[in-house]
């Protein structure tokens, strides 16, 4: 292909002159069609302006329908008439000149000055404000006559001195007006003069582009731009008819801003001031203009906004059984999607077998492109034709690559590609696994497919988007597809010392993740969590770390000294040669950036690795979360005496803290902060006061929580959740059963609301603990009547931060996509534009992938401490 | 005003700016394969080469402190 470069694009306004030029034929009379149906000559429906019916030969250029690019006609205006989207620059030019003479009417020292000032401002800056100076001029300094006021009725009536002028009249002004003067308004010379925004010739556009259509009634129905077209030509006639009998004056003005009204519409039916032209069914015609903008115009609907073929949508519904790089597709959309097979000498006996066993192949494509289609029928003729450089088109197949994608499609992982796996049903089913990446849930979230249709797609998706091969993140070197909630939960539970299975229990987990050598029993005649969880993991995997339940621990306050795998809590994870000996699997091992285990299995094993380590713990977490059940009770969050009175506590220290604040404030010897007036110091410190202690009871309360975890009775609840770091925290924990403390909105005391208080359940002017959105009780008891309301307050701008932050982010976002989008590292490492102008000279200034990094480093100097030691060690 | 742009280009967070020899950028876009006309550009009336006297064509190396590489070399073409 030839490619060339555009050096410039200029557009202006077209030349009266040009319009007559490239006229194929000057349009005559409105009529469209004869008695008989055929095509009136001088017609709007003319063949000269192009064909619309298959087999015609277009009568300019001689080619058929598929060649012919339709050609414009002309039609001659009686009166000439302004075209509305110019009459803006039309009253700019009428208040900048003077009528009599045309000429810019200011003194030409001070144009002088203007035209100086052009090689360095552009000329539409210039005009406004030499029209602004020369509004204010009564008497034209070049030819000393008076200057009268313009008015412009919107959108065509223009007045001079309150009386009407007619566009015949603004046309012999704008004529007049030199070219050395429009200059100072922007105007290029010999590219636009202003006359030519009064129209005395109207273009026809060739009728390709307003196709009428036939109905199933054989009724013939004309598009919006003939109808408007006809109405035009009408009038113009009538207009010129009554002007050669003579008409009286009234009446000519009146046909002509009938004239008038229709070639506005034409352009733009939705013209200020302007009553919408309407179809005889009451319906707005859709003009030039409307056929442009807008969602559902030319531009964003059939240019920017395409539809492609070979793509479906549905819901999606979760299925652990499926690996994470499959997706499954129902039975009655992989009917209607096919792929494109190639015949080679090699898989020839396969595709004929396929042919002749199955229902999958619809058609047979010859090398001449030519498509036979394959039914029951022509099987066998379809069989013994097919050979070396045929194509086959077949439905959709298990194994098939395919593209899975759900919007927003905020970054690379938006759009996966999957294998596909053909199953009943009518939902889209794919590993919860994957939710991660694609940020979905299953709430009735749907989701898009698309298939590839060549070997270089497929191939192209298999090598930079297959599922399985974008565990570690290309954004930050950390793994992003992770199981989450209750995948680390279940692995938590089954990863404890309590977790003993049968040998009938223990065999089925083995069945499920296709073991072929089975373990011996670890606890007499048990098997032991670690055990069943050690299966599925690499022979050599060596990894040891401290657990997210050490972090828990260490931070409660719990245990302060490392015992490494001696762990009394079991919080120190060892595995050795690919068996767990000590540890629980939880957060640290599998969570999101975090999850040192995935991060390992992912980087350093091929990527079938990870998939079946992950469809591995999915069932078994799936099949263990639903024998055991995981629940939660209200007898959880019961706290002992002993908090009640360390809450009190609290309490007390917390309002005596306030009162001291609040006394001093009123005297006003409170010590400001620097930098903020006593009113701010003041709300700080009340903040400050009220946060205070609630850390410690938080503390308190996970330690009265976890006691009898660590002493070996974990029951599947939300403590559960807390520990391995599956869902929720402390914080949730505090909120349930401590106190919910003080309310924030805007990171301050809430202060909006009724005068001087905030609900009319205070005091006026108390500015106290409890009357500034202090509250006391926690979910289990329930909040009164004001707490409810502060509650409420701090909810609302959560509500409202959420909804104000996605629509923000997903702009910005937008804008940064829309510029860096075709960006390209091309083989040299160098970043550059389309064009290969170069932006950076080494991608990244370091050429390093981040997906091939560990967390954003080119090297995990720890790690390779760690792999040199036990290296040593054999 | 000359004083200040003096100042400007020895402050620490400007790079270093450097013009580089008639052969030297013959050996740049012979060893690189770049088209000088796709290099991004640097006006000659920048303050950062105001010193150096650049003409049009001439190549501005250009070395940054950068967070990723620790040192990144940027060429421009003067305009």
């Amino acid at each position: 292909m030839l490619v060339k470069r555009i050096s410039s694009i200029q557009f202006h306004v077209m030349n009266p002159a040009m319009f007559r030029k490239m006229s194929a034929l000057e349009i005559k009379t409105p009529d469209t069609y004869d008695k008989d149906g055929y095509p009136m000559e001088g017609g709007l429906m003319d063949p000269h302006l192009g064909i619309i019916n298959p087999g015609l030969r277009c009568k300019t250029c001689g080619q058929k329908m598929k060649q012919c690019p339709g050609h414009f006609g002309s039609l001659e205006l009686i009166r000439p008439v302004l075209h509305s989207e110019f009459s803006k620059r039309v009253e700019q030019l009428m208040h900048a000149t003077c009528k009599e003479c045309s000429r810019a009417a200011l003194p030409d020292d001070k144009l002088e000055y203007y035209r100086k000032m052009l090689t360095l401002q552009n000329g539409e800056m210039i005009g406004k404000k030499i029209t602004a100076k020369a509004r204010k001029i009564k008497k034209c300094p070049h030819c000393k006559a008076e200057k009268g006021i313009v008015m412009l009725d919107k959108p065509t009536n223009f007045f001079y001195n309150k009386e009407r002028i007619y566009p015949t009249q603004i046309r012999e002004w704008m004529e007049k007006i030199p070219d050395n003067d429009l200059e100072l308004f922007g105007y290029k010379q010999d590219t636009i003069r202003p006359e030519w925004f009064v129209l005395t010739v109207m273009p026809i556009p060739p009728v390709t582009i307003r196709p009428s259509i036939t109905l199933e009634s054989g009724i013939k129905s004309e598009d919006d731009l003939t109808h408007k077209l006809v109405d035009i030509i009408r009038i113009n006639l009538r207009l010129k008819d009554n002007i050669d009998a003579g008409a009286p004056q009234l009446i000519i003005e009146d046909l002509w801003d009938l004239l008038q009204y229709h070639v506005t519409t034409y352009f733009d039916n939705n013209t200020a001031g302007v009553p919408p032209a309407k179809h005889r069914s009451g319906r707005a015609l859709r003009t030039l203009v409307q056929r442009l903008k807008g969602k559902k115009g030319r531009f964003r609907h059939n240019l920017t906004g395409k539809r492609v073929n070979f793509a479906a949508r549905s819901t999606i519904t979760p299925d652990p059984y499926l690996l994470l790089s499959e997706v499954g597709i129902p039975q009655e959309i992989a009917n209607e999607l096919t792929v494109p097979e190639m015949v080679t000498e090699w898989n020839k006996k396969e595709i004929q077998n396929l042919v002749k066993n199955t229902n999958n192949f619809v058609y047979l494509i010859r090398p001449n492109e030519t498509r036979k289609k394959i039914d029951e029928a022509n099987k066998q003729e379809a069989i013994d034709e097919i050979d070396v450089g045929f194509k086959v088109e077949r439905k959709l197949m298990d194994g098939d690559v395919v593209l899975f994608n759900r919007q927003p499609s905020l970054h690379r992982l938006s759009m996966l590609a999957h294998k596909a796996r053909i199953m009943p049903g009518r939902t889209f089913r794919m590993n919860p696994v994957v939710c991660k990446p694609y940020n979905a849930d299953f709430d009735g979230d749907e989701m898009n497919l698309h298939i590839p249709q060549t070997e270089e797609g497929k191939t192209e998706a298999l090598e930079l988007m297959f599922a399985r091969n974008q565990v570690i993140s290309p954004r930050y070197g950390a793994p992003i597809i992770v199981l989450a909630e209750d995948g680390i939960t279940g692995l938590f539970a089954l990863t404890t010392n309590l977790m003993e299975f049968t040998r009938e229990n223990a065999m089925a987990y083995f069945y499920e993740i296709g073991l072929k050598e089975i373990p011996k029993p670890d606890r007499g005649k048990k098997y032991s969590g670690k055990l069943i969880f050690s299966q599925l993991l690499p022979k050599d995997l060596n990894l040891e770390y401290k657990t997210f339940t050490c972090n828990i621990l260490r931070k409660t306050g719990i245990c302060n000294e490392c015992t490494k795998d001696k762990c009394k809590y079991d919080a120190y994870l060892k595995i050795v040669d690919g068996k767990l000996v000590a540890g629980v699997i939880d957060k640290e091992s599998l969570g999101e950036g975090t999850g040192k285990l995935v991060d390992a299995l992912a980087r350093h094993y091929p990527s079938e690795v990870i998939e079946n380590f992950y469809a591995g713990a999915s069932k078994i977490v799936s099949d263990l979360l639903t024998k055991k059940g995981m629940t939660v009770g209200l007898d959880e969050y019961e706290v002992s005496e002993h908090i009640e009175k360390e809450k009190e506590k609290i309490f007390k220290e917390t309002i005596a803290k306030a009162d001291v604040f609040v006394q001093k404030y009123k005297k006003g010897n409170l010590e400001c902060i620097p930098g903020k007036n006593l009113d701010e110091s003041f709300e700080i410190y009340m903040m400050q006061a009220a946060s205070e202690g609630k850390s410690t009871l938080e503390k308190e309360i996970m330690k009265e929580k976890l006691g009898p975890v660590l002493e070996g009775s974990l029951k599947l609840n939300s403590i559960a959740m807390i520990l391995s770091g599956g869902r929720g925290g402390s914080i949730n924990l505090m909120n349930i059963s401590g106190f919910w403390g003080q309310v924030a909105v805007r990171s301050g005391r809430p202060k909006r609301g009724f005068t001087s208080r905030l609900i009319p359940l205070n005091y006026r002017g108390d500015v106290g603990l409890f009357a500034g959105g202090f509250v006391k009780s926690n979910f289990i008891k329930g909040m009164d009547a004001v707490e409810y309301f502060y509650h409420s307050m701090g909810g609302r701008q959560g509500e409202v931060d959420t909804g104000v932050s996605t629509k923000v982010s997903g702009y910005l976002y937008r804008r940064l996509a829309n510029s860096l989008k075709d960006l390209l590292v091309n083989n040299d490492n160098t970043v550059r534009t389309a064009s290969k102008n170069i932006v950076q000279y080494n991608y990244g200034e370091d050429g390093v992938f981040p997906q091939k990094t560990v967390k954003g480093k080119t090297l995990d100097i720890d790690m390779e401490f760690v792999r040199m030691n036990t290296e040593k060690k054999k | 005003m000359v004083q200040l742009i003096s100042e400007t280009i020895e402050n620490f967070l400007v790079p270093k700016h450097a013009l580089l020899s008639r052969s030297d950028i013959g050996e740049l876009l012979k060893k690189t394969g770049f088209g000088i006309e796709q290099l991004p550009q640097i006006l000659s009336s920048d303050p950062a080469i105001k010193n150096l006297k650049a003409e049009k064509d001439d190549i501005i190396k250009i070395v940054r402190i950068s967070p990723t590489a620790g040192k990144a070399v940027y060429y421009r073409r003067v305009v």
